[in-house]
Protein backbone atom coordinates (compact mmCIF):
# COMPACT_ATOMS: atom_id res chain seq x y z
CA UNK A 1 0.00 0.00 0.00
CA UNK A 2 2.93 2.49 0.82
CA UNK A 3 4.83 1.57 -2.32
CA UNK A 4 1.47 2.64 -4.21
CA UNK A 5 0.84 5.33 -2.25
CA UNK A 6 4.69 6.74 -3.11
CA UNK A 7 4.10 5.86 -6.72
CA UNK A 8 1.08 7.55 -7.19
CA UNK A 9 2.56 10.76 -8.23
CA UNK A 10 1.24 14.22 -6.28
CA UNK A 11 -0.23 16.23 -9.57
CA UNK A 12 -0.96 14.49 -12.90
CA UNK A 13 -2.37 16.60 -15.33
CA UNK A 14 -4.40 14.48 -18.19
CA UNK A 15 -4.91 16.76 -21.24
CA UNK A 16 -5.08 19.87 -19.69
CA UNK A 17 -5.63 22.75 -21.91
CA UNK A 18 -7.01 26.35 -20.82
CA UNK A 19 -8.23 29.39 -22.22
CA UNK A 20 -8.50 33.26 -21.72
CA UNK A 21 -10.10 35.57 -23.91
CA UNK A 22 -9.87 33.34 -26.64
CA UNK A 23 -6.06 33.11 -26.49
CA UNK A 24 -4.79 29.50 -25.85
CA UNK A 25 -2.74 29.52 -22.93
CA UNK A 26 -1.87 25.95 -22.16
CA UNK A 27 -2.46 22.84 -24.79
CA UNK A 28 -3.34 19.40 -24.03
CA UNK A 29 -0.42 19.68 -21.12
CA UNK A 30 -0.28 15.88 -19.93
CA UNK A 31 2.33 15.39 -16.99
CA UNK A 32 3.21 13.63 -14.03
CA UNK A 33 4.69 16.12 -10.80
CA UNK A 34 6.60 13.58 -8.55
CA UNK A 35 5.88 13.78 -4.66
CA UNK A 36 9.10 13.65 -3.40
CA UNK A 37 11.16 16.33 -4.93
CA UNK A 38 11.74 19.77 -5.65
CA UNK A 39 10.05 20.54 -9.34
CA UNK A 40 10.96 23.70 -11.26
CA UNK A 41 8.62 25.18 -14.34
CA UNK A 42 10.97 26.23 -16.69
CA UNK A 43 10.41 28.58 -19.66
CA UNK A 44 10.38 31.69 -21.17
CA UNK A 45 8.05 34.08 -20.78
CA UNK A 46 4.34 33.31 -21.92
CA UNK A 47 4.98 29.60 -22.17
CA UNK A 48 2.37 29.01 -19.58
CA UNK A 49 4.32 28.70 -16.29
CA UNK A 50 2.10 30.43 -13.22
CA UNK A 51 -0.87 29.38 -15.25
CA UNK A 52 0.05 26.15 -14.50
CA UNK A 53 1.03 26.26 -11.47
CA UNK A 54 -2.51 28.38 -10.07
CA UNK A 55 -4.68 25.07 -11.39
CA UNK A 56 -3.15 22.73 -8.96
CA UNK A 57 -4.84 24.42 -6.06
CA UNK A 58 -7.66 25.70 -8.29
CA UNK A 59 -7.20 29.39 -8.20
CA UNK A 60 -7.92 28.47 -12.24
CA UNK A 61 -9.34 25.47 -13.80
CA UNK A 62 -8.92 24.40 -16.83
CA UNK A 63 -11.08 24.86 -19.67
CA UNK A 64 -10.50 21.31 -20.53
CA UNK A 65 -8.47 18.13 -19.40
CA UNK A 66 -8.55 16.66 -15.84
CA UNK A 67 -5.78 17.96 -12.72
CA UNK A 68 -5.36 14.83 -9.91
CA UNK A 69 -4.41 14.92 -7.08
CA UNK A 70 -3.03 12.25 -5.05
CA UNK A 71 -4.89 10.37 -7.30
CA UNK A 72 -8.20 11.96 -7.13
CA UNK A 73 -9.36 14.75 -9.83
CA UNK A 74 -9.13 17.39 -7.96
CA UNK A 75 -12.57 18.96 -8.39
CA UNK A 76 -13.16 16.05 -5.86
CA UNK A 77 -11.99 18.10 -2.68
CA UNK A 78 -13.42 20.90 -1.32
CA UNK A 79 -11.87 23.71 -2.75
CA UNK A 80 -10.75 24.96 1.24
CA UNK A 81 -8.94 21.80 2.09
CA UNK A 82 -7.53 21.28 -1.13
CA UNK A 83 -6.20 24.84 -1.02
CA UNK A 84 -4.69 24.29 2.97
CA UNK A 85 -2.81 21.26 1.46
CA UNK A 86 -1.52 22.88 -1.52
CA UNK A 87 -0.25 26.13 -0.08
CA UNK A 88 0.57 29.00 -2.69
CA UNK A 89 3.01 31.63 -2.15
CA UNK A 90 2.56 34.48 -4.77
CA UNK A 91 5.29 36.20 -6.91
CA UNK A 92 4.49 39.51 -4.91
CA UNK A 93 3.75 38.83 -1.22
CA UNK A 94 0.85 39.98 -0.04
CA UNK A 95 0.72 40.50 3.70
CA UNK A 96 -2.46 40.96 5.40
CA UNK A 97 -3.22 44.06 7.51
CA UNK A 98 -1.46 43.93 11.47
CA UNK A 99 1.44 41.91 12.46
CA UNK A 100 3.37 39.12 11.28
CA UNK A 101 2.22 36.77 14.30
CA UNK A 102 -1.57 38.02 12.90
CA UNK A 103 -0.44 36.92 9.50
CA UNK A 104 0.02 33.33 10.71
CA UNK A 105 -2.86 33.47 12.77
CA UNK A 106 -5.39 34.76 9.93
CA UNK A 107 -4.12 31.29 8.22
CA UNK A 108 -4.71 29.01 11.36
CA UNK A 109 -8.36 30.75 11.33
CA UNK A 110 -9.19 30.09 7.83
CA UNK A 111 -8.80 26.43 9.30
CA UNK A 112 -6.24 23.81 8.74
CA UNK A 113 -5.24 20.32 8.21
CA UNK A 114 -4.79 17.36 10.97
CA UNK A 115 -2.60 17.62 14.26
CA UNK A 116 -3.70 21.16 15.01
CA UNK A 117 -1.68 24.37 13.71
CA UNK A 118 1.86 23.89 13.78
CA UNK A 119 3.95 26.44 16.43
CA UNK A 120 4.41 30.05 15.03
CA UNK A 121 7.51 30.84 16.43
CA UNK A 122 9.38 27.29 14.74
CA UNK A 123 7.41 27.98 11.72
CA UNK A 124 9.06 31.15 11.81
CA UNK A 125 12.31 29.85 12.43
CA UNK A 126 12.02 27.37 9.81
CA UNK A 127 11.36 30.21 7.10
CA UNK A 128 14.76 31.70 8.51
CA UNK A 129 13.33 34.55 10.07
CA UNK A 130 14.50 35.71 13.47
CA UNK A 131 11.84 35.00 16.58
CA UNK A 132 10.65 38.51 17.42
CA UNK A 133 9.45 39.57 13.65
CA UNK A 134 6.32 38.16 14.82
CA UNK A 135 5.51 41.68 16.45
CA UNK A 136 6.17 43.63 13.98
CA UNK A 137 3.97 45.01 11.32
CA UNK A 138 3.98 42.70 8.25
CA UNK A 139 4.06 46.03 5.74
CA UNK A 140 6.91 47.26 7.37
CA UNK A 141 9.09 44.38 6.36
CA UNK A 142 11.63 44.23 3.15
CA UNK A 143 10.40 42.48 0.12
CA UNK A 144 12.66 39.24 1.23
CA UNK A 145 10.97 39.02 4.61
CA UNK A 146 7.70 39.29 3.20
CA UNK A 147 8.29 36.58 1.16
CA UNK A 148 9.66 34.82 3.88
CA UNK A 149 6.78 35.34 5.45
CA UNK A 150 4.38 34.78 2.95
CA UNK A 151 5.60 31.04 2.78
CA UNK A 152 5.47 30.42 6.72
CA UNK A 153 2.03 31.81 6.30
CA UNK A 154 1.63 29.36 3.87
CA UNK A 155 3.02 26.58 6.11
CA UNK A 156 0.08 27.16 9.16
CA UNK A 157 -2.03 24.97 7.37
CA UNK A 158 -0.09 21.92 7.49
CA UNK A 159 0.62 22.13 3.63
CA UNK A 160 1.47 18.70 1.79
CA UNK A 161 2.78 20.90 -1.49
CA UNK A 162 4.23 24.47 -1.75
CA UNK A 163 3.42 25.90 -4.72
CA UNK A 164 5.45 29.03 -5.32
CA UNK A 165 5.39 31.43 -8.31
CA UNK A 166 8.55 32.91 -9.34
CA UNK A 167 9.29 33.48 -5.52
CA UNK A 168 12.73 35.72 -5.89
CA UNK A 169 11.37 37.41 -8.93
CA UNK A 170 11.39 41.02 -7.05
CA UNK A 171 14.78 39.72 -4.72
CA UNK A 172 18.55 40.19 -4.95
CA UNK A 173 20.21 37.34 -6.25
CA UNK A 174 21.69 36.71 -2.38
CA UNK A 175 18.42 37.11 -0.78
CA UNK A 176 16.93 35.06 -3.67
CA UNK A 177 19.41 32.03 -2.89
CA UNK A 178 19.10 32.13 0.46
CA UNK A 179 15.49 31.99 0.22
CA UNK A 180 15.95 29.01 -2.03
CA UNK A 181 17.87 27.02 0.04
CA UNK A 182 15.50 27.55 2.66
CA UNK A 183 12.71 25.92 0.83
CA UNK A 184 15.20 22.97 0.03
CA UNK A 185 15.96 22.21 3.18
CA UNK A 186 11.87 22.91 4.49
CA UNK A 187 11.17 20.37 1.56
CA UNK A 188 14.25 17.70 3.11
CA UNK A 189 13.37 17.88 6.70
CA UNK A 190 9.76 18.24 6.35
CA UNK A 191 9.03 16.01 3.71
CA UNK A 192 7.11 18.87 2.14
CA UNK A 193 6.43 18.79 -1.87
CA UNK A 194 7.67 21.90 -4.06
CA UNK A 195 6.60 22.71 -7.04
CA UNK A 196 8.35 26.47 -8.26
CA UNK A 197 8.05 28.33 -11.49
CA UNK A 198 11.04 30.16 -12.05
CA UNK A 199 12.80 32.26 -14.75
CA UNK A 200 16.04 31.36 -13.69
CA UNK A 201 17.83 28.63 -14.85
CA UNK A 202 20.33 29.26 -12.06
CA UNK A 203 17.96 28.74 -9.69
CA UNK A 204 15.96 25.44 -10.79
CA UNK A 205 19.73 23.55 -11.62
CA UNK A 206 20.80 24.09 -8.05
CA UNK A 207 17.50 23.89 -6.14
CA UNK A 208 15.42 21.34 -7.90
CA UNK A 209 15.49 17.86 -8.25
CA UNK A 210 12.89 17.95 -11.06
CA UNK A 211 12.64 19.96 -14.41
CA UNK A 212 9.62 20.83 -16.51
CA UNK A 213 10.41 22.49 -19.49
CA UNK A 214 7.10 24.56 -21.09
CA UNK A 215 7.43 26.48 -24.43
CA UNK A 216 4.10 28.17 -25.64
CA UNK A 217 1.68 26.16 -23.75
CA UNK A 218 3.08 22.79 -24.14
CA UNK A 219 5.35 21.27 -22.12
CA UNK A 220 8.51 19.66 -24.61
CA UNK A 221 10.84 18.22 -21.71
CA UNK A 222 10.17 16.59 -18.05
CA UNK A 223 12.85 14.68 -15.85
CA UNK A 224 15.58 14.67 -13.47
CA UNK A 225 17.45 18.18 -13.10
CA UNK A 226 20.29 16.87 -13.50
CA UNK A 227 19.73 15.52 -16.70
CA UNK A 228 17.50 18.18 -17.97
CA UNK A 229 20.65 20.35 -17.76
CA UNK A 230 23.39 18.44 -19.26
CA UNK A 231 21.63 16.19 -21.63
CA UNK A 232 18.51 17.38 -22.56
CA UNK A 233 16.86 15.51 -25.17
CA UNK A 234 14.91 18.31 -26.35
CA UNK A 235 16.72 20.68 -29.07
CA UNK A 236 14.52 23.30 -28.26
CA UNK A 237 15.09 22.66 -24.42
CA UNK A 238 18.66 22.70 -25.06
CA UNK A 239 18.79 25.87 -26.72
CA UNK A 240 16.76 27.64 -24.21
CA UNK A 241 19.21 26.49 -21.81
CA UNK A 242 22.18 27.90 -23.80
CA UNK A 243 20.46 30.84 -24.45
CA UNK A 244 19.62 31.50 -20.71
CA UNK A 245 23.35 30.71 -19.57
CA UNK B 1 -51.12 75.11 -14.47
CA UNK B 2 -53.94 77.83 -13.86
CA UNK B 3 -54.66 79.14 -10.29
CA UNK B 4 -57.82 77.10 -9.98
CA UNK B 5 -55.84 73.97 -11.13
CA UNK B 6 -53.61 75.00 -8.05
CA UNK B 7 -56.32 75.44 -5.57
CA UNK B 8 -58.15 72.47 -6.14
CA UNK B 9 -54.69 69.71 -5.45
CA UNK B 10 -52.81 71.72 -2.84
CA UNK B 11 -54.95 73.76 -0.48
CA UNK B 12 -51.90 76.14 0.41
CA UNK B 13 -51.90 78.38 3.60
CA UNK B 14 -53.23 81.81 2.90
CA UNK B 15 -50.34 83.92 2.80
CA UNK B 16 -48.17 81.25 0.13
CA UNK B 17 -47.08 83.64 -2.69
CA UNK B 18 -47.94 81.95 -6.17
CA UNK B 19 -45.49 82.14 -8.62
CA UNK B 20 -47.15 83.09 -11.49
CA UNK B 21 -45.84 82.31 -15.17
CA UNK B 22 -44.55 86.14 -15.06
CA UNK B 23 -42.36 85.01 -11.88
CA UNK B 24 -40.94 82.07 -13.94
CA UNK B 25 -39.57 84.13 -16.56
CA UNK B 26 -38.13 86.86 -14.47
CA UNK B 27 -36.68 83.45 -12.66
CA UNK B 28 -34.90 82.73 -15.59
CA UNK B 29 -32.64 85.86 -16.10
CA UNK B 30 -30.59 83.52 -13.30
CA UNK B 31 -30.19 80.91 -15.88
CA UNK B 32 -28.92 83.59 -18.81
CA UNK B 33 -26.62 85.31 -15.83
CA UNK B 34 -25.12 81.35 -15.76
CA UNK B 35 -24.99 81.07 -19.63
CA UNK B 36 -23.29 84.63 -19.85
CA UNK B 37 -20.49 83.64 -17.88
CA UNK B 38 -20.44 80.18 -19.34
CA UNK B 39 -19.71 81.59 -22.40
CA UNK B 40 -17.66 84.64 -21.36
CA UNK B 41 -15.15 82.14 -19.65
CA UNK B 42 -15.07 79.67 -22.44
CA UNK B 43 -16.64 77.02 -20.31
CA UNK B 44 -18.66 75.63 -22.96
CA UNK B 45 -21.09 74.24 -21.20
CA UNK B 46 -23.77 77.25 -22.35
CA UNK B 47 -25.81 74.88 -24.76
CA UNK B 48 -25.80 72.52 -21.83
CA UNK B 49 -26.82 74.75 -19.81
CA UNK B 50 -29.42 75.61 -22.31
CA UNK B 51 -30.56 72.23 -22.85
CA UNK B 52 -30.96 71.81 -19.51
CA UNK B 53 -32.78 74.80 -18.57
CA UNK B 54 -35.39 73.63 -21.15
CA UNK B 55 -35.52 70.02 -20.13
CA UNK B 56 -36.40 71.15 -16.41
CA UNK B 57 -39.29 73.17 -17.44
CA UNK B 58 -40.71 70.84 -19.53
CA UNK B 59 -39.68 67.91 -17.37
CA UNK B 60 -40.98 69.47 -14.01
CA UNK B 61 -44.05 71.23 -15.59
CA UNK B 62 -44.88 67.55 -17.23
CA UNK B 63 -44.42 66.54 -13.49
CA UNK B 64 -46.65 68.29 -12.46
CA UNK B 65 -49.78 67.47 -14.81
CA UNK B 66 -49.19 63.80 -14.14
CA UNK B 67 -48.68 64.84 -10.29
CA UNK B 68 -52.35 66.40 -10.25
CA UNK B 69 -53.64 63.85 -12.52
CA UNK B 70 -52.18 61.05 -9.84
CA UNK B 71 -53.72 63.14 -6.74
CA UNK B 72 -57.27 63.91 -8.47
CA UNK B 73 -57.91 60.21 -9.41
CA UNK B 74 -55.95 58.97 -6.56
CA UNK B 75 -56.20 55.21 -7.31
CA UNK B 76 -54.11 52.80 -5.91
CA UNK B 77 -53.00 51.04 -8.80
CA UNK B 78 -52.45 54.38 -10.75
CA UNK B 79 -50.08 55.12 -7.42
CA UNK B 80 -48.20 51.95 -7.38
CA UNK B 81 -47.91 52.27 -11.27
CA UNK B 82 -45.58 55.57 -10.48
CA UNK B 83 -43.95 54.16 -8.05
CA UNK B 84 -42.96 51.38 -10.24
CA UNK B 85 -41.91 54.05 -12.89
CA UNK B 86 -39.70 55.98 -10.22
CA UNK B 87 -38.02 52.44 -9.65
CA UNK B 88 -37.00 51.82 -13.04
CA UNK B 89 -35.83 54.95 -13.42
CA UNK B 90 -33.59 54.94 -10.90
CA UNK B 91 -32.53 51.30 -11.42
CA UNK B 92 -31.33 52.85 -15.11
CA UNK B 93 -29.52 55.81 -13.55
CA UNK B 94 -27.79 53.84 -10.91
CA UNK B 95 -26.56 50.88 -13.43
CA UNK B 96 -25.83 53.74 -16.43
CA UNK B 97 -21.58 53.90 -15.60
CA UNK B 98 -20.20 54.08 -19.35
CA UNK B 99 -17.36 52.88 -19.98
CA UNK B 100 -17.72 50.56 -16.45
CA UNK B 101 -16.46 47.12 -16.75
CA UNK B 102 -18.91 44.58 -14.44
CA UNK B 103 -17.51 41.33 -12.95
CA UNK B 104 -18.81 37.61 -14.56
CA UNK B 105 -22.14 39.11 -14.92
CA UNK B 106 -22.98 41.81 -17.19
CA UNK B 107 -24.92 45.41 -16.82
CA UNK B 108 -28.07 43.17 -16.95
CA UNK B 109 -26.80 41.37 -13.87
CA UNK B 110 -26.00 44.50 -12.07
CA UNK B 111 -29.37 46.03 -13.37
CA UNK B 112 -31.19 43.49 -11.46
CA UNK B 113 -29.44 43.47 -8.55
CA UNK B 114 -29.12 47.08 -8.15
CA UNK B 115 -33.25 46.71 -9.10
CA UNK B 116 -34.47 44.74 -6.95
CA UNK B 117 -32.20 45.72 -3.95
CA UNK B 118 -33.79 49.14 -4.68
CA UNK B 119 -37.30 47.47 -4.39
CA UNK B 120 -36.67 45.60 -1.22
CA UNK B 121 -34.80 48.15 0.58
CA UNK B 122 -36.97 51.48 -0.89
CA UNK B 123 -40.24 49.09 -0.69
CA UNK B 124 -39.81 48.30 2.90
CA UNK B 125 -38.61 51.71 3.90
CA UNK B 126 -41.89 53.32 2.20
CA UNK B 127 -43.93 50.79 3.76
CA UNK B 128 -42.58 51.54 7.54
CA UNK B 129 -42.56 54.87 7.49
CA UNK B 130 -46.28 55.54 5.40
CA UNK B 131 -48.19 52.72 7.71
CA UNK B 132 -46.45 52.50 11.04
CA UNK B 133 -44.71 56.19 11.43
CA UNK B 134 -47.42 58.06 9.68
CA UNK B 135 -50.32 55.83 9.52
CA UNK B 136 -51.10 57.33 6.09
CA UNK B 137 -54.65 56.75 4.85
CA UNK B 138 -55.65 55.50 2.73
CA UNK B 139 -52.67 53.31 2.48
CA UNK B 140 -52.09 54.35 -1.05
CA UNK B 141 -52.75 58.38 -0.73
CA UNK B 142 -50.30 59.81 -3.42
CA UNK B 143 -49.58 62.95 -1.53
CA UNK B 144 -47.71 61.08 0.92
CA UNK B 145 -46.53 58.21 -1.24
CA UNK B 146 -45.14 59.70 -3.80
CA UNK B 147 -43.19 62.60 -2.59
CA UNK B 148 -41.84 60.30 0.46
CA UNK B 149 -40.61 57.80 -2.27
CA UNK B 150 -38.79 60.06 -4.79
CA UNK B 151 -36.70 61.28 -1.65
CA UNK B 152 -36.02 57.74 -1.08
CA UNK B 153 -35.15 55.96 -4.17
CA UNK B 154 -33.07 58.87 -4.80
CA UNK B 155 -30.72 58.60 -2.24
CA UNK B 156 -30.82 54.76 -2.63
CA UNK B 157 -30.08 55.31 -5.98
CA UNK B 158 -26.81 57.09 -5.07
CA UNK B 159 -26.00 54.38 -2.54
CA UNK B 160 -26.49 51.83 -5.05
CA UNK B 161 -24.35 52.93 -7.69
CA UNK B 162 -21.78 53.80 -4.99
CA UNK B 163 -21.76 50.78 -3.26
CA UNK B 164 -21.73 48.86 -6.48
CA UNK B 165 -18.53 50.79 -8.24
CA UNK B 166 -16.57 51.08 -5.02
CA UNK B 167 -16.83 47.32 -4.94
CA UNK B 168 -16.05 46.57 -8.20
CA UNK B 169 -12.71 48.79 -7.92
CA UNK B 170 -12.16 47.33 -4.34
CA UNK B 171 -11.54 43.92 -5.87
CA UNK B 172 -9.78 44.84 -8.75
CA UNK B 173 -7.23 47.24 -6.76
CA UNK B 174 -6.97 44.37 -3.55
CA UNK B 175 -6.70 41.99 -6.15
CA UNK B 176 -3.46 40.18 -4.57
CA UNK B 177 -5.03 40.47 -1.41
CA UNK B 178 -8.57 38.49 -2.27
CA UNK B 179 -6.48 35.71 -4.00
CA UNK B 180 -3.54 35.50 -0.98
CA UNK B 181 -6.80 34.62 0.78
CA UNK B 182 -8.56 32.37 -1.45
CA UNK B 183 -4.93 30.76 -1.83
CA UNK B 184 -4.84 30.14 2.01
CA UNK B 185 -8.59 27.90 1.57
CA UNK B 186 -10.49 31.14 2.42
CA UNK B 187 -14.54 31.56 1.37
CA UNK B 188 -14.97 34.33 -1.26
CA UNK B 189 -17.23 35.85 1.52
CA UNK B 190 -13.93 35.90 3.36
CA UNK B 191 -11.62 36.59 1.04
CA UNK B 192 -13.61 39.72 -0.41
CA UNK B 193 -14.56 40.90 3.11
CA UNK B 194 -12.57 44.14 3.17
CA UNK B 195 -13.58 45.51 -0.54
CA UNK B 196 -17.39 44.42 0.92
CA UNK B 197 -16.80 46.58 4.50
CA UNK B 198 -15.26 49.44 1.88
CA UNK B 199 -18.03 49.27 -0.47
CA UNK B 200 -20.61 49.17 1.78
CA UNK B 201 -19.06 52.27 3.72
CA UNK B 202 -18.44 54.08 0.62
CA UNK B 203 -22.39 53.79 0.09
CA UNK B 204 -23.32 55.27 3.47
CA UNK B 205 -20.80 58.30 4.26
CA UNK B 206 -23.14 60.65 2.34
CA UNK B 207 -25.99 58.77 4.64
CA UNK B 208 -23.93 60.19 7.93
CA UNK B 209 -22.69 63.20 6.60
CA UNK B 210 -26.14 64.49 6.10
CA UNK B 211 -27.23 63.77 9.31
CA UNK B 212 -24.06 65.56 10.81
CA UNK B 213 -24.88 68.91 8.81
CA UNK B 214 -28.80 68.90 8.08
CA UNK B 215 -30.13 71.67 9.63
CA UNK B 216 -26.89 73.64 9.98
CA UNK B 217 -25.06 73.50 6.54
CA UNK B 218 -28.38 73.71 4.00
CA UNK B 219 -32.43 73.23 4.84
CA UNK B 220 -32.93 70.36 2.83
CA UNK B 221 -35.73 70.74 0.15
CA UNK B 222 -38.52 68.82 1.76
CA UNK B 223 -38.50 71.19 4.24
CA UNK B 224 -38.11 74.26 2.99
CA UNK B 225 -40.73 73.04 0.76
CA UNK B 226 -43.07 73.60 3.57
CA UNK B 227 -41.94 76.27 5.35
CA UNK B 228 -42.73 78.24 1.96
CA UNK B 229 -45.70 76.48 1.95
CA UNK B 230 -46.38 77.58 5.06
CA UNK B 231 -46.22 75.28 7.50
CA UNK B 232 -45.09 75.82 11.40
CA UNK B 233 -41.09 74.98 10.75
CA UNK B 234 -41.36 73.08 13.84
CA UNK B 235 -43.88 70.53 12.04
CA UNK B 236 -41.23 70.87 9.24
CA UNK B 237 -38.57 69.94 11.25
CA UNK B 238 -40.82 66.51 12.67
CA UNK B 239 -40.93 65.22 8.90
CA UNK B 240 -37.38 66.16 8.11
CA UNK B 241 -36.26 64.37 11.32
CA UNK B 242 -38.52 61.02 9.80
CA UNK B 243 -37.28 61.42 6.11
CA UNK B 244 -33.51 61.52 7.73
CA UNK B 245 -33.81 58.28 9.56
CA UNK B 246 -35.75 56.88 6.52
CA UNK B 247 -32.65 57.73 4.24
CA UNK B 248 -30.66 56.35 6.29
CA UNK B 249 -32.67 52.95 6.56
CA UNK B 250 -32.74 52.71 2.78
CA UNK B 251 -29.27 53.25 1.85
CA UNK B 252 -28.13 50.79 4.49
CA UNK B 253 -30.47 47.87 3.10
CA UNK B 254 -29.97 48.53 -0.47
CA UNK B 255 -26.38 48.93 0.21
CA UNK B 256 -26.10 45.62 2.03
CA UNK B 257 -28.02 43.75 -0.87
CA UNK B 258 -26.13 45.02 -3.68
CA UNK B 259 -22.87 44.21 -2.25
CA UNK B 260 -23.66 41.16 -0.86
CA UNK B 261 -24.94 40.08 -4.13
CA UNK B 262 -23.42 41.79 -6.61
CA UNK B 263 -20.19 40.02 -4.82
CA UNK B 264 -20.82 36.53 -5.79
CA UNK B 265 -21.14 37.59 -9.27
CA UNK B 266 -16.74 38.26 -9.20
CA UNK B 267 -16.54 34.60 -8.10
CA UNK B 268 -17.15 30.99 -9.67
CA UNK B 269 -18.50 28.87 -7.41
CA UNK B 270 -15.29 27.15 -7.03
CA UNK B 271 -14.63 30.31 -4.95
CA UNK B 272 -12.07 31.26 -7.94
CA UNK B 273 -11.82 35.08 -8.83
CA UNK B 274 -13.03 35.36 -12.09
CA UNK B 275 -11.77 37.08 -15.10
CA UNK B 276 -13.03 40.23 -15.74
CA UNK B 277 -15.05 40.59 -18.92
CA UNK B 278 -15.74 43.93 -21.01
CA UNK B 279 -19.32 44.49 -21.14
Amino acid sequence: MDTEKTATPLFTLDRVSQERGGTCILRDVTIDLPRTAVTALIGPSGAGKTSLLRLLNRLDDPTSGTVWFNGRPITEYPVGSLRRRAGFVFQRPTMFPGTVADNLRIAVALGNGSGGPPDPARVLEAVGLPPDIAGRRADGLSGGEQQRASIARALMTRPEVLLLDEPTSALDPEVAEHLLATVAHLSRERGLAVVMVTHRLAEARQFSTWTVMLEAGRVVEAGPTDRIFTDAKNPRTREYIRSAE
Amino acid sequence: MNAALLQQTAPAAADTIVVTWTDLGLSSALILVAIAISEWQRLGIARSLTVGAIRAVVQLVLVGYVLVYIFATSLWWIVLLALVVMLLAATSTATRRPGKRVAIGNRRTLWTISGTAMFIGSGLTLAYVTEIVLNVDPWYEPRYLIPLFGMIIGNAMNGAALAAERLAAEIENRRGEVEAYLALGASSARAAAEPTRRALLAALIPTVNSLMVVGLVQLPGMMTGQILAGQSPLLAVRYQIVVQFMLAGATAITGVIVVLWYRKTFFTDADQLATRVPV
